[in-house]
């Protein structure tokens, strides 16, 4: 079928760019590493070692972040536009991501109630990706406990936006009774940033990313059928509470993940799925998947590479940078659709 | 009863239907008993409120029964897993919010799904019957459209047609005809009556034209607050059944013409 060799052939054209949008990521920044010494520094040794040292140690970690985040969070909002069947839904709007701050100030603020040895155990990355996934899982589970009592899709984003304003009310109750140190450590957090990651880390993050990407291409075939609403995908013999329940918990470990390490990332989630919508012309998430993913990565190192702002010492926060540019991006799309295809 | 030669593909007795939570039973309507054989195109009529739509999601699973039985192809309904129900009957609703970035080709092959692997790979069996089911609803020109781009007759075409792909011996459809105009009505119904002949399709829909249900229906379900009688258009005219539909201060039922005017 040609549709299908269509899709595989763009699949092919997303996977390049993704290659060359990374290779400039890396080579730029505050020092320019040309991109042949990348190369070199994988399968050789380059021929200058602070080279080797930034890749190794900086750059990589850096890119590898970018694109777990990027095409996490861009599934994470696929699979919330098409459960909650509205082209607003993402990980920010339905309060996912105040959720998952949520999870994580309780564990840095609140890790000077209890004091002494048990305070650092909380701090390892491990709680903090638990603590992260928890609070937007359990939003989320709120967001459709409400929004199958009211069968209303624009009460879904005032919900959302509901619990966007709780969590983040609690959060400065948290932050009033903390102290200095620790207010600066989630204020920091707060502000996103792909950099600074640990190899052990990194390796957390891509089993978040693993286990919410197999979920997500395991649900492919009832997310296709929740496109006709939930009643045609139960007639179609699809088991609603368990599928929903599988793509719940993969949104929460997607975004939640990706949120404990890199801090809350707007319109990335929400934005991604609209742009591919625009190139990929199906619905059919064996297609979308991957491309949202490949689009999300690709737009997330564009964002990075920018905000590192190439030849100068300066980065500027990440969250500004996805803002700027996705802002403009979705405007443009309405204006020049008039509506928004989904 | 031996003789019957054909077979019953829905079959009620003494079933009751409503909503039950924790609190209180609201039943809206029970004794219900009929039994509509295959190949048959049934319409429910009756006025607004009085629980069409209830009687509709209790025989598609949507709503579980109060009491009493409900048979789908010889089998208790609520025996069947919903994969096993999907093969057996399919629905049309009422519009949802769907998405309509779909095309035509798209939409008519979710219909397979119950079909086909977790992949929903589509085999050539698959394709055949998703191919037929276009050609029978006249969609074959417009496989590649997207749905935002169709008319409101054509979309409802569409949907029926991912009914055919599902391709089970039931089918059950809430208003197709509502927002159409008499044309498309008109298109509609002899399309489903079509089906009931040429495919040996056992349809149920429920209506809000009447006269055309009376026209073409080879069984009506009449939902009066009293009771749902099933039978013949030709009987019910008879028997003056169809002036229990209304309160009878606005509209009357003319038995020779067999329709409804104004008084």
């Amino acid at each position: 079928m040609i549709r299908h060799t269509k899709n595989n052939r763009l699949v092919i054209l997303l996977s390049g760019l993704l290659v060359v949008v990374a290779c400039v990521n890396i080579s730029l920044g505050s020092v320019a590493i040309p991109v042949q010494e990348i190369f070199n520094s994988i399968v050789d040794t380059p021929s200058k070692s602070s080279w080797h040292y930034i890749i190794t140690n900086y750059r990589f970690p850096k890119a590898i972040t970018a694109i777990i985040a990027g095409s996490g969070l861009a599934i994470s909002g696929l699979l919330m536009q098409t459960l909650f069947r509205n082209p607003l839904a993402g990980p920010f709007v339905l309060g996912l991501s105040s959720g998952a701050s949520l999870g994580v100030a309780i564990l840095i603020l609140g890790a000077g109630v209890i004091s002494g040895i048990f305070s650092t155990f909380l701090l390892n990355p491990w709680s903090l990706v638990i603590a992260s996934a928890l609070g937007s899982f359990l939003v989320l589970l709120a967001v459709l406990a409400a929004t199958l009592k009211v069968k209303d899709t624009m009460a879904i984003l005032i919900i959302g936006l509901m619990f966007g304003s709780l969590t983040g009310a609690l959060v400065a109750v948290l932050s009033y009774f903390s102290n200095a140190e620790q207010l600066q450590q989630y204020i920091f957090w707060s502000f996103g940033s792909l950099g600074n990651q640990t190899w052990q880390g990194i390796s957390i993050l891509s089993l978040c990313f693993v286990i919410g990407l197999v979920l997500s291409i395991f649900s492919a075939k009832s997310l296709n059928a929740l496109l006709l609403g939930e009643s045609y995908a139960k007639s179609m013999g699809l088991k609603i509470k368990k599928n929903m329940l599988v793509i719940i918990i993969a949104t929460s470990i997607l975004a939640g993940g990706i949120t404990a390490f890199v801090g809350p990332i707007a319109f990335i989630g929400l934005a991604v799925p609209h742009l591919t919508r625009q190139f990929v012309k199906t619905s059919n998430h064996f297609v979308l998947i991957p491309a949202v993913a490949l689009s999300g990565a690709i737009l997330m190192l564009v964002c990075d590479t920018i905000a590192q702002l190439p030849g100068t010492v300066y980065t500027l926060p990440i969250n500004a940078i996805t803002s700027v540019v996705g802002a403009p991006v979705v405007i443009w799309l309405l204006v020049r659709k008039r509506k928004l295809i989904f | 009863m031996a003789g019957m030669a054909k077979h019953s593909i829905i079959r009620c007795q003494d079933l009751s239907i409503g909503y039950q939570n924790k609190k209180k039973v609201a039943v809206i309507a029970s004794g219900i008993d009929f039994s509509i054989t295959q190949g048959t195109l049934v319409s429910l009529v009756g006025s607004n409120g009085i629980g069409k739509s209830t009687l509709l999601k209790s025989l598609t699973a949507m709503l579980p029964t109060l009491s009493g039985s409900l048979q789908v192809d010889g089998i208790e309904i609520i025996d069947y897993s919903p994969l096993a129900l999907a093969t057996k009957l399919s629905v049309v609703l009422t519009q949802t919010p769907a998405s309509k970035s779909l095309t035509v080709l798209e939409l008519v092959s979710l219909g397979r799904q119950p079909h086909t692997n977790w992949m929903g790979s589509l085999s050539q069996n698959d394709k055949e019957i998703i191919y037929q089911a276009l050609e029978d609803t006249d969609l074959a020109d417009l496989k590649n459209k997207n749905c935002f781009e169709l008319s409101d007759g054509q979309l409802q075409r569409v949907y029926i047609a991912r009914a055919l792909a599902q391709d089970t011996p039931l089918i059950v459809l809430d208003e197709p005809t509502t927002h159409l105009d008499l044309y498309h009505r008109a298109s509609i119904v002899t399309l489903l009556k079509r089906l009931t002949q040429e495919k040996n399709k056992t349809i149920l829909f429920s209506t809000h034209e009447i006269d055309l249900a009376i026209d073409i229906s080879d069984k009506m379900l009449v939902m009066t607050p009293q009771k749902i009688i099933f039978d013949s258009p030709q009987n019910l005219i008879e028997q003056g059944t169809f002036n229990l539909l209304f309160p009878n201060d606005l509209v009357v039922f003319d038995k020779k013409t067999g329709r409804f005017s104004v008084t």
